[in-house]
């Protein structure tokens, strides 16, 4: 980026919902979705009267990702008010943690170009979600009215908040990668980014290079993909890149990033006075977190994808980027290692496998990472619900390795797996597509096509190296693919021979 | 440090609170009476004094995580000043 | 038979011995509220064929041979802060003027399990702020001793209802002495039950760490039976005290030789009328005959209480107070273009001016620059009041002081001027920053009007309170009179 004008110093917010089955202070579920206003009590609809109880989940899923993220776990935390006026909060607060989260000082080490670089995590706290606007007349900016959605109140979130150590869009993408893939593995949020439940809000600023002090920050919102913060950064960035070329200067401020028009648009307002009043909130007490609340959870952590691809690597001989990609969804990851298991290759961390299992997971990656990723994407499907069962997988793959069936033909079963989720062995039972691998059957077959066809055999004499191929073709074709190639191949260059 | 109409206004905003100009100049002359009674507490050194948020000093009050029965959305909205197909209804926003 | 005017242990003996039935019972004290209503204001609204029809299943239950709690039957009435599902809960304000709880409040449904009959809601300071019930969206109660006299507040509809005789105990709350300073103006008996006691679920919110829900009652023992109904562990108010309640029934009938009574000397200085400090010491005479033993002692950061007091309940109430804006229930304006015209208009035209000006005072408080000067300073100082009465509790049983510095005002007197209607609350505030139990009785008279006397618990010790409550009661029988209903403030 040395190239660029300006060096660029970003942080990020992310907002992670975390996969309770009840509300952060009240009952209601949090389940995706329902009819509007149909998971709303006088809870979380902050009727008059009602007060607050915290779900316990929620303290044990915010302490356990910031475990994950290398985090300390305050021994005493609390919840404060964030005072706002707005449509989606019923309260007019937000529930949330101000001087005192629940987990802070961590870090994660992302990977730019092989490279190692640590990101800084400021703080993670939990707080509350708001409601959902439907602005009728489509933006915000020309709806007539609005239409408020209390569903989503009051579901549990973590906020997880970088230092401000990135200084590229290549570096925040990597770190909302790894972020992502952290919370997948330690199954506390779904990470639904089209659902919303990981959303990213982004902290530019520009300086000139050398520069210590820090620019004026804009604050991005609204950025509901990868693709939608690539975007956003970019043009925040040249946005603000020609501000300052030109003499002017950043104003800090809340930027929305607005999709359709492919822009980020100020969301200043002269009547916004922004002033949270932030002070404990007296119906909640404080939480107290021992050594063994702690203990009790660092317990529950899994393996999380960097040591698991670490593990691939070493154990199973993986490349490295096989590894990398397989780890990069915790979804994808437990496909492969029950595939390991199915295959008999499966080991303890730290033991590495024989050359026989290392070329054994090397056809598991294969296929996981071409046909079986390419089919799944395709039909917009994860490794999660894959019709593919590892199982199955593994069993076609064992079909290949004992010679039953090709390696073309395996290509056909897998199509029909994927379609049907029947077992391969059922599949070649049904369609008859055993691999032909009697050497009487397919001498007779090839003696038959090199008798058909003297002209090929002449033009193999005169060393044309494409009358093999055709010769093989027609052993193929006459077999239906069902002849073991090997074979056919050995005992064709014997006949040529002959002839 | 006497508060002023201006910083009442700014207040009332904060607060959303539509003031009329008498209604801001009875409050500074109030509020900067309670202010200043209030001021009392500066005569206090409280430097190594801890602050009580809570009562009764609770700790870990916790529920198991449950799902309990939402409201029926009619119920949900029967309040409702505005509301529209079980949503509730704001003018616009901006 | 005047029913009306009897206490709730003596209607249930009527009620077990068939001599009364709960509709007798329901009739007569409906009669009695709708007889002196005009009069006393306390009533923002009433249900009483409602109560006629429970209290038939109550008799019905009487036929059938089963047995009948202590309260089954007994008429009673909600301060209107408390939500009753069903039943309009206004907080005695044009904000919530239309506003229908769909669930009840903690209080309200244990009330309703035992059987006890609510003939209406009544009358408060707008959400609760106030020291006279004159900030009511709607007319203010009257002082059944003297009608143009305030019941004072802001569970001032509470006090009177039970002094007139319309309801025989009421449920009040109390934030910094609505429902001790109310009590001792109407000479009824009202306590505040130790923070954490009473579940506050439904209890429409003021200040979240000062407010407690307690009873209004006629003696000390419907008091006790009151408290063993509302009081108790609530799983829905995180801030309600795991912890098992005794019968409090249990601490009356016991006397009281050899307690040691701290008189805070803070609470006898100036400000304090002579006939209230008259009234005192010969209730401390009292004392000292059953057998308690009085001695001066100092609360020395009382002065500072009031400073603190109004700085802390003004924070909490103007965050508490900011989800009424019109988008999910109660008042909206009628002329809004925007959002934010439609906030400021709906919370301008919806709240009155007490409010307002406390929500004003709160939110400054809070804002950024002066929440270290203002607020966290007010919570140091909370903890230093607090810190007196533990080291107070070291050496007494209870503290005794007056309820109010002086007897009931009269209406509008100090309605112009803030700070001296906070003034009134000088003695009870302090109760209410430590989060201990404080109960006002009847002490005597002033020239017709009641004085309270305030004795001050340890955190859970409500019944000690009760103890020596009904030990005084006894011995003076000051609890046994019906206010007059004489006076009128128009003349």
């Amino acid at each position: 980026m040395r190239d660029f004008d300006f060096e660029i110093v970003m942080g990020l917010e992310v907002h992670a919902e975390l996969h309770t089955k009840s509300k952060i202070f009240c009952g209601c579920t949090t389940e995706f979705g329902g009819e509007q206003n149909t998971h709303v009590c006088p809870v979380c609809l902050g009727l008059p009267g009602v007060l607050p109880v915290l779900n316990e989940k929620v303290a044990d899923y915010a302490m356990k990702a910031g475990l994950a993220l290398n985090c300390k776990i305050a021994s005493f935390s609390k919840f404060d008010r964030k005072n706002y006026f707005y449509p989606d909060l019923p309260k007019a607060y937000q529930i949330s943690q101000f001087d005192l989260p629940i987990a802070s000082g961590g870090y994660i080490d992302i990977e730019i170009e092989g490279k190692k670089k640590r990101i800084g995590i400021t703080r993670v706290h939990m707080e509350e979600d708001a409601g959902k606007l439907v602005h009728g007349g489509g933006s915000l900016a020309y709806a007539g009215y609005s239409l408020a959605d209390y569903n989503r109140t009051g579901v549990p979130l973590i906020e997880i908040v970088s230092e401000p150590d990135i200084r590229s869009i290549e570096e925040a993408i990597a770190y909302l990668d790894l972020l992502k893939a952290i919370l997948e593995y330690t199954e506390v949020s779904d990470c639904k980014m089209e659902q919303g439940s990981l959303r990213c809000d982004a902290n530019v600023s520009l300086r000139p290079w050398g520069q210590k002090e820090l620019g004026t920050k804009t604050e991005l919102k609204n950025m509901n993909s990868f693709k939608a913060l690539q975007k956003a950064l970019e043009y925040e960035i040249e946005r603000q890149a020609e501000v300052l070329r030109e003499g002017g200067k950043i104003i800090q401020e809340t930027r929305m990033w607005d999709e359709n028009k492919g822009e980020t648009i100020s969301l200043r307002s002269k009547e916004e006075a922004h002033d949270y009043r932030y002070f404990p909130d007296p119906d909640l007490p404080p939480i107290i977190i021992s050594e063994e609340w702690v203990e009790r959870i660092r317990q529950t952590l899994p393996e999380l994808p960097q040591a698991r691809q670490i593990r691939l690597v070493e154990s199973y001989g993986l490349p490295s980027y096989d590894a990398s990609v397989i780890t990069g969804s915790k979804a994808m990851a437990d496909y492969f290692d029950q595939a390991c298991s199915a295959y008999g290759i499966a080991l303890p961390a730290g033991q590495s496998t024989d050359d026989k299992g290392k070329e054994r997971a090397k056809q598991i990656s294969n296929y996981m990472m071409g046909e079986l990723s390419r089919r799944l994407n395709a039909s917009d499907q994860g490794y999660q619900d894959s019709p593919i069962t590892p199982e199955n997988l593994v069993e076609l793959l064992t079909l290949i390795e004992g010679g039953t069936i090709s390696g073309k033909i395996a290509k056909t079963v897998f199509d029909e797996m994927f379609e049907s989720g029947k077992k391969p062995k059922q599949i070649v039972e049904e369609k008859g597509l055993v691999q032909i691998s009697d050497e009487g059957a397919i001498a007779a077959v090839v003696s038959e096509v090199v008798a058909k066809n003297p002209q090929v055999v002449a033009d193999f004499k005169a060393g044309k190296d494409k009358a093999v191929g055709f010769f093989v073709g027609q052993v193929m074709k006459a077999t239906r693919g069902k002849a073991n190639p090997g074979l056919v191949n050995k005992l064709l260059m014997e006949e040529l021979k002959k002839q | 440090m006497a508060l002023t109409k201006e910083e009442v206004q700014h207040v009332a905003k904060l607060a959303r609170l539509e003031l009329s100009e008498d209604e801001v100049d009875k409050y500074t002359v109030q509020l900067n009476a309670i202010l200043e009674y209030a001021r009392k507490l500066e005569a206090l050194d409280t430097t190594n004094v801890p602050p009580t948020a809570h009562a009764f000093p609770l700790q870990n009050v916790m529920r198991e995580d449950k799902v309990t029965a939402s409201m029926a959305q009619e119920k949900v909205v029967s309040n409702a000043p505005d509301e529209e197909d079980g949503f509730f209804k704001v003018p616009r926003i901006v | 038979m005047k029913l009306y005017s009897k206490r709730a242990h003596e209607l249930h003996e009527l009620l077990v011995s068939k001599q009364v039935s709960a509709v007798e019972l329901v009739n007569d004290v409906a009669a009695r509220l709708e007889d002196v209503e005009p009069k006393v204001l306390a009533f923002v609204s009433q249900r009483i064929e409602d109560a006629k029809a429970e209290a038939a299943r109550v008799d019905d239950k009487i036929a059938s041979g089963e047995t009948i709690g202590p309260l089954e039957g007994i008429p009673m009435a909600i301060k209107d802060n408390m939500c009753t599902e069903g039943i309009p809960t206004t907080c005695s304000s044009k904000m919530l003027h239309n506003f229908v709880p769909p669930y009840s409040a903690t209080v309200v449904r244990k009330l309703n399990e035992a059987g006890a009959i609510m003939l209406g809601k009544v009358n408060m300071d707008e959400f609760a702020m106030g020291s006279s019930c004159e900030n009511s969206w709607q007319e203010g109660t009257r002082n059944p001793w003297r009608l143009e006299r305030v019941p004072g507040g802001s569970s001032g509809g509470s006090a009177a209802s039970v002094a007139a005789g319309q309801a025989i105990f009421s449920l009040g709350s109390d934030t910094g002495g609505s429902i001790r300073q109310p009590a001792a103006f109407c000479g009824v008996v009202g306590l505040k039950p130790t923070y954490g006691s009473v579940s506050r679920y439904g209890l429409i919110a003021f200040a979240s760490s000062l407010d407690q829900i307690g009873p209004f009652s006629r003696d000390v023992r419907d008091c006790a039976q009151v408290m063993n109904v509302i009081a108790g562990h609530d799983p829905l108010d995180s801030t309600s005290a795991p912890i098992d309640r005794p019968d409090y029934t249990s601490f009356l009938n016991k006397s009281i030789k050899g307690w040691r009574i701290g008189v805070p000397k803070e609470y006898f200085g100036e400000g304090i009328d002579a006939e209230v400090e008259e009234v005192l010491r010969k209730a401390m005479k009292t004392l000292e005959s059953l057998g308690a033993e009085l001695v001066e002692c100092s609360l020395p950061h009382t002065e500072y209480a009031l400073p603190c007091y109004y700085i802390i309940a003004p924070a909490e109430a103007s965050s508490n107070l900011a989800r009424y804006d019109g988008v999910r229930y109660g008042f909206r304006t009628e002329d809004a273009e925007d959002l934010i015209s439609m906030f400021s208009k709906t919370r301008s035209e919806g709240f009155g001016e007490e409010v307002k000006r406390r929500i004003m005072l709160g939110t400054y408080a809070l804002s950024s620059g002066y929440y270290d000067a203002y607020y966290l300073k007010a919570l140091k100082v909370r903890t230093l009041i607090k810190q007196d009465f533990d080291r107070a509790f070291e050496k007494f049983d209870v503290l005794l002081s007056p309820t109010t510095p002086t007897v009931a005002f009269t209406c509008g007197d100090r309605l112009e001027n803030p700070l001296q209607m906070y003034q009134s609350d000088i003695c009870t505030l302090s109760v209410n920053l430590a989060g201990i139990p404080a109960i006002s009785i009847n002490a005597g008279f002033a020239d017709g009007l009641p004085i309270g006397l305030q004795f001050m618990g340890k955190p859970f010790e409500e019944g000690r309170l009760l103890q020596i409550s009904h030990a005084f009661e006894e011995a003076t029988g000051c609890h046994s009179q019906m206010a007059p209903l004489k006076g009128g403030c128009e003349g």
